[in-house]
């Protein structure tokens, strides 16, 4: 089976306002892929749904074959947009949780990473600083070995030069069957380690297509086509 | 010599131009092992589709080859490598007089300048 998520007219509304609007996607094992798009055109409610912590109006969306619940949270591996890690832990406590939580969690490999981050285990969560707890939820998302990697925002609070590490730390850890789908603004920076792109707008998908070939057909890279399609006019 | 991703091109059509450069200037020698697309793509921080993609093409026209238990190799035709070698350079002149002709010099007025400039450096 090449696809690991697979949605269909999946639709979220609040009230009067939907937030997804008959979504369409299918996506591919092995892939990086970009969820792109202004501030509420849906992409932490697309992530939220997957990981079952919203339920979805209509439609529905698998990952594996799975509906988002017990057996899809065995193989997803998910970054929030917000920490739910409790503050009074010390890292090395919260990576013992994981282990607990997560039989694909290695913590050799979080010790590493956080190594390589210069980060103290030892540190209670609420001593950190605001990108340096990121980088923790980070480095303890991608220690697993999951299917699916879901990061929200992955890289929006750290700074330039943690910025490639964390995606050299992608780069590095995802296995060549897992798939990561990553919503961010910050397109630019890691547009060249992106299989694929999706466009979203107002809920809808407005465009999925490969870096390269956006790069090919409108001779531009994928942040200035973002910078276009999402132009902001005055009215 | 470092890598380099510009923002307005496909990304694999310059890691093919990169590593074409690499093979020409002898930074990847004819007959040598190529680094694992992982470790290369880390390295450049690509996505290693992107690289994989890359390779399957300069695999096709030759100047790379696999060998499947080994790992993947640059050619040890020197022939062809002096070919890409003159086609690189071919175009970077291209280039080079199409810019020119554009700041509106003749070509007596090219060459005179390149002598000169050639003979500076030679000092």
């Amino acid at each position: 089976m090449r696809q690991i998520l697979e949605c269909k007219n999946l639709t979220k509304s609040f009230g009067s306002v939907k937030a997804l609007d008959s979504v369409n996607l299918n996506i591919e094992r092995g892939r990086i892929v970009g969820l792109l798009g202004p501030n509420g055109s849906g992409k932490s409610t697309f992530l939220k749904i997957c990981n079952e912590l919203l339920t979805p109006s209509s439609g529905e969306v698998r990952i594996g074959g799975f509906k988002p619940g017990l057996e899809s949270k065995k193989i997803v591996s998910y970054l929030p947009e917000k920490s739910y890690l409790n503050d009074w832990m010390r890292v090395s406590e919260i990576i013992g949780f994981f282990k607990d939580f997560y039989s694909d969690f290695s913590e050799k490999k979080a010790y590493d990473m956080l190594k390589s981050l210069n980060i103290d285990a030892n540190c209670k969560l609420k001593t950190l600083s605001k990108g340096t707890k990121e980088k923790v939820q980070l480095i303890l998302v991608m220690s697993r070995r999951a299917e699916l990697y879901l990061l929200d925002e992955p890289i929006g609070g750290v700074d330039p030069a943690a910025r490639d590490y964390i995606l050299d730390t992608i780069l590095k850890n995802y296995s060549e069957d897992a798939t990561i789908i990553l919503s961010t603004h910050l397109i630019a920076d890691i547009e060249k380690i992106l299989d694929d792109i999706v466009f979203l707008k107002n809920g809808q998908v407005a465009l999925t297509k490969s870096v390269d070939d956006i790069r090919d057909e409108y001779g531009k890279s994928v942040d200035a086509l973002f910078r276009e399609v999402f132009r902001c006019y005055e009215n | 010599m470092p890598w380099e991703i510009k923002s307005d091109r496909p990304i694999y059509t310059q890691l093919i131009e990169q590593i074409e450069l690499k093979i020409c200037s002898g930074e990847y020698s004819p007959g040598s092992k190529l680094p694992s697309v992982r470790e290369l793509a880390q390295e450049i921080s690509v996505n290693p589709n992107t690289l994989q993609r890359s390779f399957a093409k300069l695999e096709e026209d030759g100047l790379l080859f696999t060998n499947r238990t080994s790992g993947r190799f640059v050619t040890e035709d020197i022939n062809m490598i002096c070919s890409i070698k003159s086609k690189i350079a071919k175009e970077h002149v291209q280039q080079f007089l199409e810019n020119m002709k554009k700041l509106g010099f003749e070509t007596a007025e090219i060459l005179k300048m390149l002598k000169t400039m050639l003979e500076e450096m030679k000092k």
